[in-house]
């Protein structure tokens, strides 16, 4: 793979844990971001699992927010997992969205209180045909989803995960598990997306 | 509580780091602190301050005030239970409580043992000074470790020394050979296999959070440049003269510690800090960290 840098904004969540799986890829550098002079700097970027209410705060009060959706509206690539899902989302039930790029509509804490977290398997469409670990840490699910985006796995009939053009979110994290497969597929993402 | 349980638990620890949690006495304290951007909230029903000062048994809290604070916030809600007390855990468990803090802030239940933690499946913060106690914790089944400090005091000095303890013994075990690794687990106290993992990883097997006396964003910020991954604050807000200013600037510097221009713009006009206590004047007998076993 040709060098790519990939950031993880490092506010608060697991940052440390998809930093040491990014660090596990070739050509891969991954940097902490939690500055403009850092998101510019960036190839591609990770919203990390945590809680979304926090980092769309602490994006508003440092002046993150913004720039940020510009430069995703521009073609970075991004992924969010979890608490990455939510701030990407158009919709969230109950709620104002927060970065509110991609075209579906989320529910929180959809599962219930962490008693009801739980571990699956299954495959991801177009990244995965082998079903993969998905760890779920009072997640959410996608309720509905628009004619823009598109789902690309389910769990127990609902929808954990989608993409539309450069956006990925996903309600599980692969950060928790040992497999890159995710990883690895946004990698190359990131890397057709820069020497394009 | 099962492996994959643990493992679950341990996670949700995972996603609090670099967050702030906060204790909270009602409903509108609750909405301030997520308003403020607090990762999680501390329900209980006199924060530790006030359990110093009137004195008395403090207990597990009522679970309507429990309940209403549930209501109130989409982030996880901890609450407290007595030291060993297997009946107030289990009711935490049943209210659907996100992770029950076994604390030595409350009268202990029991003077010689904890809970056993794998009988649940309500995950567990624990309160340790070093190393030994952390992974007797850990071993007993609590997937997050929380420095005790000295509640209620506004005294950083007691958390500051039983982070810098970890962290010491942490960095001893990594250089020591492997043939002294028994000896280090039966003068601690540590299970053996826990005290193996830690010489092997460089850090505990669960995430490490600070507390006891953090009392302003300068306070939050030494402590994660200590190795802290993450904050509670007890008294600290809700008896300052101005609250949602002191949460907002503890969360901001919880997340920008290591940048001093941050840290200096968020400690301007916060107001007057909660009263402290020099330690001291508190007798030995009435220091919440010396209880636990």
């Amino acid at each position: 793979m040709k060098p790519v840098t990939i950031g993880v904004l490092s506010y608060q969540g697991t940052v440390i844990e998809h930093i040491k799986a990014l660090s596990q890829l070739e050509g891969v550098t991954p940097m902490e971001v939690k500055t403009l002079p850092a998101l510019q700097e960036v190839d591609g970027l990770i919203l990390p699992g945590g809680e979304s209410t926090t980092i769309a705060k602490l994006l508003n009060i440092f002046g993150l927010m913004e720039p940020l959706r510009q430069r995703i509206l521009d073609g970075m690539p991004v992924w969010g997992t979890c608490a990455g899902e939510i701030l990407l989302a158009g919709e969230i039930l109950g709620e104002q969205p927060h970065l509110g790029v991609m075209d579906f509509a989320v529910r929180r804490n959809a599962y219930g209180r962490q008693i009801d977290s739980f571990t699956q398997y299954a495959p991801i469409q177009g990244i995965s045909e082998t079903p993969v670990e998905l760890v779920f840490i009072r997640a959410p699910w996608i309720e509905s989803v628009g004619e823009k985006a598109q789902v690309i796995c389910r769990v127990n009939g609902h929808a954990v995960a989608a993409r539309q053009d450069n956006m990925l979110a996903t309600s599980f994290h692969p950060e928790f598990t040992r497999d890159l497969t995710v990883h690895r597929w946004f990698a190359r993402q990131v890397e057709q997306h820069k020497y394009q | 509580m099962d492996l994959q349980r643990f493992e679950r638990n341990k996670q949700l620890a995972q996603s609090l780091k670099g967050g702030v949690i906060m204790d909270v006495t009602n409903p509108e304290q609750a909405k301030i602190a997520e308003a403020a951007g607090a990762v999680a909230v501390m329900a209980l029903e006199r924060v530790p301050s006030d359990i110093r000062k009137q004195g008395g048994v403090a207990r597990m809290s009522d679970p309507k005030m429990i309940k209403g604070i549930q209501e109130a916030v989409s982030i996880p809600v901890m609450a407290k239970a007595r030291i060993g007390h297997i009946a107030e855990a289990q009711i935490l468990e049943a209210l659907g409580i996100d992770y029950i803090d076994e604390s030595e802030v409350l009268t202990p239940a029991d003077d010689a043992y904890h809970l056993n933690k794998f009988d649940f499946k309500v995950p567990f913060v624990c309160g340790a000074r070093n190393i030994g106690e952390a992974l007797r914790r850990i071993g007993e089944g609590a997937s997050m470790i929380r420095t005790k400090g000295e509640a209620g005091t506004g005294n950083v000095v007691e958390a500051v020394r039983h982070m810098r303890t970890v962290m010491a013994d942490i960095r001893r075990l990594q250089n020591m050979p492997a043939e002294e690794l028994m000896t280090f687990a039966k003068d601690n106290g540590a299970p053996y296999d826990l005290v193996v993992e830690v010489a092997k990883t460089g850090k505990l097997p669960v995430v490490n959070f600070a507390a006891g006396g953090i009392a302003t964003p300068a306070d939050a910020a030494l402590m994660m440049q200590l190795g802290s991954e993450g904050i509670f604050v007890g008294s600290g807000i809700f008896k300052s003269s101005n609250p949602e200013k002191m949460a907002r600037a503890i969360v901001k510097a919880t997340a920008y510690y290591n940048d001093p221009d941050v840290l200096a713009e968020v400690s301007e006009g916060l107001g007057e800090a909660m009263r402290g206590i020099e330690l001291s004047e508190i007798a030995p007998e009435d220091r919440m960290a010396q209880r636990g076993w």
